[in-house]
């Protein structure tokens, strides 16, 4: 399917998300509890298979924490991406979508490593790339360090 | 054939201080002084051609990759080796703390023990024998297995698990193949009727065993290079000193000239395996004959038997090390398959089809 | 997680130990730290520690220029530098809808095909290596030699390119480029027989890498996986061809797709790549359009609100660049999708029941580049 039909079945089979568009692809917000539904379907959905995930990443935009999932379907080769924004800072967790997509495992152990974010669900959750008793999260706009030079 | 008067023969030089001594000494005097020349005249060999191999494998191997090799020390880096050998005798001999050191400080001596005691019996040149016993060809593969015990003696008493793990699968190696290599050389004794060294060189007067026994013998020959290059633990069989994903094989907890004992009786070893297939199988010290060309015969007599003997044994040592720097190395159940499920049963039938060609007089 | 191909039988739980390989390694292509749980030859898991080489490029680009942060990125995968930069510049034109000249476009293609080609020889050297077969490097060194000449006559360096910049490149092609690379494609053609000859047709080597390390397609699209792995399993993932980008699409090459998925078929795929890539630079190399190599950009590039997303490939697989804007002249978040990141989640289940004296050779046909996976 082209962008444009893809957002139309989008919209229709999802009603509870919002889709936008922009330069590259067609993006749908998506709450966080009907996260690991709606991304089941959509792997199993015979008009979308979105079964690669090819990118997964969080951007943090003060003061919400927003996670990206990028999708693409092997068979048809059209792609999605999905949103998934965060209000809590603190405590910021979401369900884990290693069991839809086994990708998933080293994406959510980088973005937890440098954002914090919790993934629930997922089976070996652990710091990356930072050592595992390093304080704070790298990749956060609010992240101090005096060896951090902020222009 | 050969006109024995227009030759140099070595064996004139050693008959005539054998003379000189006897004359001149009393006869116990005169025997010690004997004996004590042949151990410096080994021993100078051993280190001569072991300098001559380690300088030798860095040129090949530089000139099969397309670069130059040492080129600093000494003309065209000829002391190289001299210089590897003086660093490796002023590093420090480093003996782990729970290593057995009684065992630890024995396996090197022992390799290298061993890997002398198997020069004895062999002929460099007419005439030219340490010891002609009648079970020579025997007794040179029945010393060379003792040096499996070293290596093993070397894994166990370094304390480290992976030496351990590396010297058994070295031991493991080492064992199979050399039943391969024991009856690719039965093949040939078996074609020339006896164990000893000074008669199978004599039986290729007429031509080498490798023309003259055909099939059987170049079979055998062809086993013969596989087996020493796997018994030798060289490339494309060196796994178990080469697997950098675990250990660097037995010898990795020694150092200094523990380590260089080891690294002289590899070379040593490798020097005494290329001998004895240029014995068994390229004729020892006889020369090329083209039976009928009486004047390329003439020739050739002019060359003495000891340039025969070295250059067909470094042109064995360039064919190993020519292997080495060709081929990726084989896994270690690729390699024991290689061995008990191809080589040796061909060893076998190889050595029925000897006795079978001996019997009914089909060779030359 | 259930793998398609579970082949593990453990028989005593006590008999279980774990090595360390790496991060210092003669094997790893860098600074990878594997833990592997073993019961005797067999391997059982593999958790990869990473991190020795994390340099925090994407929080760096934060602080950093529009016209400075490529400069990051040849330090990633740095044997495929100019194509990271290319994306990167891509990424930028596609924010400023800016188009670039012809000629730009051509020089582009043509110096990241060099540089696959580049890549492939020295992976194609490294696996000789690493294998016990020392003379192959030489000879792979002795060619790229000549592609690296080249690069530092036209870029000036020679592993971290800065040549491919949002606008264009840098500076003119070098005068002598386009005899030189016509040269050096004649007699690489010639110089892969050779490889053959010496590697390929070796049967220790066959039996070194035929049937080891398996990967299935399902467990690969599952992983994310892409590049010469995925394609030597079934999956046709190749950027240029599906969504091609500067001229890919006038360009005849074919996508190289293979079944068996074994060591044996990714490093066949991978020589048959280097063909194709050379065959690439052949169609292009006499037919280098003149006029303009830059675009002039402003002295201060700020790229509008909003987000865009950039696919290109590398010698290892598809690289994404994911760049977020706030309207200002620093990216807002940049965020790389390395090939060799999602590679790695391969060795797992093509080691997992398979003997330790494979791994080498896994590893050496998976080709990762650590600093790619670490940024």
């Amino acid at each position: 399917m082209n962008k444009q039909e893809l957002k139309e079945y989008l919209a229709k089979t999802f009603p509870t998300t919002t889709i936008e568009e922009n330069t590259d692809f067609v993006v749908m917000r998506i709450n966080k509890d009907e996260l690991l539904a709606i991304a089941s379907q959509l792997k199993q959905n015979k008009e979308t298979l979105f079964d690669f995930l090819f990118c997964q990443t969080a951007v943090d935009y003060q003061p919400e924490l927003e996670v990206v999932y990028m999708l693409r379907s092997t068979t048809f080769q059209h792609e999605v991406e999905l949103k998934v924004t965060l209000t809590e800072r603190d405590n910021a967790n979401v369900d884990s979508v290693t069991s839809v997509w086994k990708a998933a495992e080293f994406f959510e152990c980088e973005i937890f490593d440098l954002f914090g974010i919790k993934f629930n669900g997922h089976a070996t959750l652990r710091r990356l790339f930072m050592p595992e008793d390093w304080p704070g999260f790298p990749l956060r706009k609010d992240y101090q360090d005096e060896n951090v030079i902020t222009r | 054939m050969v006109n024995n008067s227009e030759q140099f023969h070595l064996v004139d030089i050693t008959t005539g201080i054998h003379e000189w001594l006897y004359a001149n000494l009393s006869s116990g005097l005169a025997l010690t002084a004997e004996l004590l020349l042949v151990a410096v005249s080994m021993i100078t060999l051993v280190v001569v051609t072991a300098i001559i191999m380690v300088y030798m494998e860095r040129k090949v191997a530089a000139f099969m990759q397309i670069r130059l090799g040492p080129n600093r020390v000494g003309f065209w880096g000829t002391l190289q080796a001299v210089a590897d050998v003086l660093k490796l005798m002023m590093k420090e001999i480093v003996t782990p703390k729970a290593a057995d050191r009684f065992l630890f400080a024995l396996a090197p001596f022992l390799v290298t023990a061993v890997s002398f005691m198997a020069l004895a019996p062999i002929s460099f040149a007419p005439g030219i024998q340490l010891w002609d016993v009648n079970i020579g060809v025997l007794y040179i593969s029945a010393v060379t297995s003792i040096g499996v015990i070293g290596v093993l003696m070397a894994g166990w008493s370094s304390n480290n698990k992976y030496s351990l793990l590396g010297a058994m699968r070295s031991g493991a190696q080492i064992v199979s193949y050399e039943l391969s290599a024991g009856l690719s050389v039965l093949a040939i004794v078996v074609m020339v009727g006896s164990l000893s060294v000074n008669d199978i060189v004599v039986s290729q007067a007429n031509g080498w065993w490798i023309f003259k026994g055909h099939i059987p013998a170049i079979i055998a020959f062809v086993i013969f290079i596989i087996a020493s290059t796997a018994e030798l633990n060289r490339a494309p069989f060196d796994l178990a000193e080469a697997e950098s994903e675990l250990t660097a094989g037995f010898h990795t907890e020694y150092s200094g000239m523990k380590f260089a004992m080891f690294f002289l009786s590899e070379y040593t070893n490798m020097f005494v395996a290329c001998m004895l297939g240029a014995t068994l199988f390229l004729g020892g010290w006889q020369p090329f004959y083209i039976g009928g060309l009486d004047g390329f015969n003439h020739v050739m007599d002019f060359i003495p038997g000891i340039i025969w003997f070295f250059g067909k044994t470094f042109s064995l040592v360039f064919l190993i090390m020519w292997f080495r720097w060709t081929f990726p190395r084989l896994r270690i159940d690729q390699l024991l398959k290689l061995e008990w499920k191809y080589l040796l049963p061909i060893s076998i039938v190889n050595v029925l089809i000897a006795a079978f060609i001996t019997l009914a007089g089909w060779h030359f | 997680m259930e793998l398609t191909n579970p082949k593990l039988e453990v028989n005593e739980p006590d008999e279980e130990f774990v090595i360390n390989v790496g991060p210092q390694h003669p094997s790893t292509h860098g600074v990878l730290h594997l833990e592997i749980k073993l019961d005797g030859e067999q391997v059982l898991d593999v958790k990869p520690n990473l991190g020795y080489i994390h340099r925090g490029i994407e929080k760096i680009s934060e602080s950093l220029s529009y016209k400075q942060f490529t400069y990051l990125t040849s330090r990633m995968d740095y044997l495929s530098a100019h194509i990271n930069n290319q994306g990167c510049a891509l990424v930028v034109e596609k924010g400023l809808e800016m188009e670039i000249p012809e000629r730009a476009k051509v020089i582009r293609i043509l110096m990241a095909e060099l540089t696959r080609i580049a890549s492939h020889q020295l992976w194609w050297g490294a696996l000789g290596l690493d294998l016990g077969a020392v003379s192959p490097f030489f000879f792979a060194f002795r060619e790229r030699e000549e592609i690296l000449e080249v690069f530092e006559e036209t870029c000036g360096y020679r592993l971290t390119m800065n040549y491919i910049t949002p606008g264009g490149v840098m500076q003119d092609l070098h005068p002598e480029f386009v005899p030189k690379v016509k040269k050096i494609m004649a007699e690489l053609k010639n110089t892969m027989k050779e490889y053959d000859r010496l590697l390929t047709g070796n049967i220790i080597f066959q039996k070194r890498t035929q049937g080891v390390g398996i990967l299935t397609k399902e467990d690969l699209v599952s992983l994310g996986i892409t590049g010469p792995i995925a394609r030597a399993s079934g999956l046709s993932c190749d950027v240029r061809k599906h969504s091609p980008y500067e001229g890919y699409e006038k360009l005849d090459f074919k996508e190289i797709l293979a079944t068996t998925g074994d060591s044996y078929t990714r490093y066949l795929v991978r020589l048959e790549e280097m063909k194709q890539s050379i065959y690439i630079v052949e169609q292009l190399i006499d037919n280098i359009p003149e006029g303009p190599y830059r675009e002039k950009t402003k002295a201060v590039i700020k790229l509008p609100k909003g987000e865009f997303y950039q696919k290109v490939e590398t010698a290892r697989g598809e690289l994404g660049i994911y760049l977020v804007s706030d309207g200002g002249s620093k990216p807002y978040r940049l965020k790389y999708r390395t090939p060799n990141f999602s590679n790695l989640q391969a060795l797992k289940p093509m080691v997992i029941g398979s003997k330790i004296g494979d791994l080498v050779a896994i590893m050496a046909t998976l080709d990762l580049i650590i600093p790619d996976i670490d940024r």
